[in-house]
């Protein structure tokens, strides 16, 4: 692909991905070729970006509207009733429409943000330029990734719009509860249009995994061996590997719930007696469904925490100045959690009924994962020990991620032990050690991504003074929601309760529940100012002036400081070390692309 | 109007901010990048440290505040084991939590840009990463293996001497039975279940072990301080868990798949009302599983007393077979196809031999 390239002075493409050539390999992009159905990688990752800051608004915005509800369970919010009509009658939130709102919340962050708007965005952006490849191995098939994605955005979209209201089962959407219009009104339509939408997120998924996984297997540049990449590439390529063999196993769990549905098949249901109306299923199994989703579910979580990772491994080692601590060690870790990932599923349904025997190795797989997490937080320190750290913004939120991931990490040991999750499974403890580890620390590992990598996406800085405050009222703010409530799940506290003053052994929180509450608008208010940063600075922002703004010493930052389709203008450069050599003989940086010296030192 | 208000002032302290920070940028353009960058630099390494110490204070600040709204001590024999396993593992993890936290923001301070320094190349050390590989490995053996002992007690059989009640959940209800005199509960059958024919449970009559079974819905159900107790655990509509926050147990109830836990009472409901001086104190059964709209109030209570209060509770209970036994006999036989359970149950253990 690479002797293929017709060159330009700005702009470079391939003659095998663009056939409207103007002779003399001159070609023109359309708007439509070049922002929407694009093929550059660049592009398609910005579309993920751009869409998955749409979604996270929309999903922040509720979990703000069902905050309030917690918060102020008597109030009344005559502006709801405005906007949300029967969904608020009263100015307050029906169940109903809390039930929606808590469960679009998961579905949207965890898929449509954390997963295609940050694996999504990053494995495209990064991949190409930082293994040294014009693009991805198919850039159709890449483009249709983000299609399907939209597609399946549209759906699910949509159905927030249906009189009887999106899916409200839960994130998880457990039948019979999601496969029974019966028992709740989510489940009737709602719940079709979530699993279709599901089931072309899927789709999107794959062909993203694919793409990224033969990408990266076959098209590094000269040089580039597998363990010169930098340890983003290698978070990205485990995710990939991740999503590529698990999502089909929720796509099937999500097609054999359609015939549930639709077709009178009973692969979920049995002895069911609804509102006094009795079924006819027998014989199906509804835990059968819980291994199919969680045989996606947790390795979902890694999909969705490995990326940021990867990106905060990369990006700390370039702001200590210092190479990362223990290359190998990092990827032996990414590789173990990537093994583990598959063999713990079974540790969110210790009370399920499940056999007791089949609970102790499930215990023992899932504090396993704690060792190789262990290490990645004490190589990231070691990482910091003697550096010479640079606080930009993106350096923060890495820092930050490590933070919350040992905070996050830490109560998992609690979870995991099948002994302690009987009393806080399903609790307010599950929420606060999942928001900290999987849903902050996910979303500082992207936000410390797209501040390091603005520059090369758009040619131009955030404003810094925005990244210092998002950064701190974010980190601040993070804690002070998900810490205290950790002891509401210890006293018992069960999740998605709208309401708790009927309750002698749960109300004893409201002051706490009000005080989550102001503290989540408030955090909300400053993501919502980060996204303005983020849309003024593509127009607006300080122009980049050097190549290499950071001092780093990957591939990315050896393109010209706007590329076009192609990424690097006449041959790729080829790769002569690993990409973590800071600080090495007095030298501050050596970009991989410099050959070894004749007296360089060894490590 | 408030929140026209409150909107303006939010637009307003926004576009400060934001002037701010653009004035912000040209001042350091004009003063210099370099100089004002370090500048910054020193600023968030000091709000670095500030972080760790305030943070440090927080959680102990937090655990005063609320260490007394979780639930005191356990009330069953059971609970005694998590709650050990909890403060274990709280104790292991916390030290794990001082020292890396301390370490990161510690670093993070310590060794902030500066023009004295430069970076030290220390690409790996395989003693110190073989260190912290083993060292969280044994900690972590230790906790799998107190956890599975304990879980094994917790999930292991019920004593023989245990009683049996049943509960049954669905939207968004509690419903209990009780052997009877037997200590068998009767076979039952989903299709029975009707409302009409008085049958809430769906049990079938052609079993006698059903005939002195006692139903009981819409009052707590009732168990025995210090005697075992093995709930059977079964939903009709959709799956439901039976959480008790201060027993530290909890199951799911998934309908056509029946589950069972026990566990001791030690505390009788008057105890309870002693020990956390509130007189209103009901052990509450909590519906943890997400069930429907109705979730958040799917609530039951339980009241623990001594053999005597109970046995006085119980004997005031009429069996349901009692209300419906008179309407049977004028009734024929059951047809084959209506009562298969109990028949398919003999054809099957008679395949089976």
């Amino acid at each position: 692909m690479s002797e293929a390239m017709s060159v330009h002075p700005e702009v470079v493409t391939t003659h095998d991905v663009h056939h409207d050539e103007h002779g003399g390999g001159h070609h023109k992009e359309t708007f439509i070729s070049k922002y929407i159905f694009s093929m550059d990688h660049k592009t398609i990752g910005k579309q993920f970006l751009i869409t998955g800051i749409i979604w996270a608004i929309i999903g922040g915005l509720f979990s703000v509207l069902f905050r309030l509800q917690l918060g102020y369970p008597d109030q009344s919010f005559p502006i709801l009733e405005t906007f949300f009509g029967n969904w608020a009658k009263g100015g307050q939130i029906q169940p109903e429409f809390y039930y929606a709102l808590v469960t679009m919340h998961g579905t949207v962050l965890v898929f449509f943000v954390l997963t295609a708007g940050l694996s999504g965005t990053f494995a495209n952006i990064l991949i190409p330029l930082q293994i040294g490849a014009r693009d991805m191995a198919s850039p159709m098939l890449n483009m249709l990734s983000y299609w399907f994605f939209f597609l399946a955005s549209v759906i699910m979209l949509s159905s927030l719009f249906i009189q009887t209201g999106p899916a409200s089962g839960g994130w998880t959407v457990y039948p019979p509860l999601s496969a029974l219009g019966q028992a709740s009104d989510g489940s009737k339509l709602g719940m079709d249009l979530w699993l279709v939408s599901m089931a072309m997120f899927i789709v999107s998924s794959l062909l993203g995994g694919l793409n990224y996984i033969s990408t990266i297997l076959n098209m590094r540049t000269k040089g580039m061996s597998m363990t010169r990449m930098p340890l983003t590439i290698w978070a990205m390529f485990f995710t990939a590997v991740l999503g590529v063999l698990s999502f089909p196993v929720l796509l099937s769990g999500a097609i054999l719930l359609l015939f549930d549905r639709n077709l009178g098949t009973s692969f979920f249901l049995s002895d069911i007696v609804v509102n006094g109306e009795v079924l006819p299923n027998e014989g199906g199994s509804a835990i059968l469904f819980q291994h199919l989703f969680w045989f996606l579910g947790h390795p979902e979580v890694y999909i969705i925490l490995l990326p940021a990772m990867g990106m905060v491994s990369e990006i700390m080692s370039v702001n200590s100045r210092k190479p990362i601590f223990g290359y190998m060690a990092m990827l032996g870790s990414l590789f173990a959690i990537a093994i583990l990932a598959f063999l713990v599923w079974a540790h969110h349904m210790f009370v399920t009924g499940l056999n007791p025997f089949l609970g102790s190795i499930f215990v023992l797989l899932t504090l396993l994962i704690a060792v190789p997490s262990a290490i990645k937080v004490f190589n990231w320190l070691t990482t910091l020990w003697r550096g010479n750290i640079r606080f930009t913004p993106a350096m923060l939120f890495a820092i930050g991620f490590v933070s919350l991931f040992i905070s996050g990490g830490l109560t998992g040991i609690f979870l995991g032990n099948s002994t302690i999750d009987i009393h806080l499974h399903d609790t307010m403890f599950v929420v606060a050690h999942f928001h900290i580890v999987m849903g902050v620390a996910s979303f500082f590992g992207m936000f410390a991504g797209v501040y390091h990598w603005f520059p090369k996406m758009f040619g131009r800085y955030l404003n810094n003074t925005l990244g210092y405050i998002h950064f701190w009222v974010t980190m601040v703010g993070a804690y002070l929601i998900f810490w205290p409530m950790h002891y509401e799940g210890l006293a018992g506290m069960p999740r998605r309760y709208l309401d708790k003053s009927g309750w002698v052994s749960f109300n004893q929180f409201g002051d706490l529940d009000k005080m989550i509450t102001v503290v989540s608008i408030i955090v909300f208010a400053v993501q919502l100012m980060f996204v303005f940063n983020f849309f003024y600075s593509i127009f607006k922002g300080r122009k980049v002036t050097t190549q290499n703004p950071w001092g780093a010493n990957t591939l990315e930052w050896t393109t010209p400081i706007r590329p076009g389709h192609g990424n690097w203008v006449g041959e790729i450069p080829e790769v002569h070390r690993w990409p973590y050599d800071y600080g090495k003989d007095g030298r501050d940086f050596i970009p991989q692309t410099e050959p070894i010296g004749a007296n360089e030192s060894k490590h | 109007m408030q929140t026209t208000f409150i909107v303006a002032i939010l637009i307003l302290g926004f576009l400060v901010t934001f002037q701010i920070a653009k004035a912000s940028e040209y001042v350091a353009i004009l003063r210099g990048e370099e100089r004002s960058r370090k500048q910054t630099n020193k600023i968030n390494g000091f709000l670095l440290l500030v972080f760790l110490i305030a943070g440090l204070i927080g959680v102990y600040y937090c655990n005063e505040q609320l260490k007394g709204k979780i639930l005191g001590a356990p009330a069953s024999d059971h609970g005694v084991l998590v709650d050990r396993m909890l403060y274990i593992t709280l104790a292991l993890t916390f030290i794990v939590f001082v020292i890396t936290q301390v370490a990161l923001f510690w670093f993070s301070y310590k060794y902030q840009e500066s023009d004295n320094r430069k970076a030290f190349y220390y690409p790996h050390n395989n003693k110190l990463e073989v260190i912290w590989t083993v060292i969280p490995a044994i900690t972590l053996t230790v906790l799998v293996g107190f956890g599975i002992f304990y879980w094994f007690k917790i999930t292991g059989e019920a004593p023989k001497d245990a009683m049996q009640v049943e509960v049954v959940g669905s939207q968004f209800k509690w419903e209990f039975r009780y052997p009877g005199a037997d200590k068998v509960l009767g076979k039952k059958y989903f299709k029975e279940i009707s409302d009409a024919k008085n049958n809430p449970l769906g049990q079938l009559w052609d079993d006698p072990a059903n005939h002195d079974d006692i139903y009981v819905s819409g009052e707590p159900m009732h168990l025995v301080v210090n005697k075992p107790v093995k709930l059977v655990i079964g939903a009709k509509d959709v799956i439901h868990d039976v959480g008790l926050a201060h027993f530290r147990m909890k199951m799911d109830a998934v309908p056509g798949t029946p589950t069972t836990m026990w566990f001791t009472p030690t505390k009788t409901t008057a105890d309870m009302k002693k020990e956390t001086k509130n007189p209103d104190f009901v052990y509450e059964i909590s519906c943890d599983q997400m069930c429907g709209k109705g979730h958040w109030s799917m609530r039951g209570e339980i009241i623990v007393e001594t053999q005597e209060e109970f046995d006085a509770w119980l004997a005031k209970k009429d069996p349901l077979y009692t209300k419906i036994a008179p309407a049977k006999k004028m009734e024929p036989a059951k047809d084959s196809t209506t009562a298969p359970a109990i028949l398919k149950d003999s054809v099957i253990a008679q395949v089976i031999k």
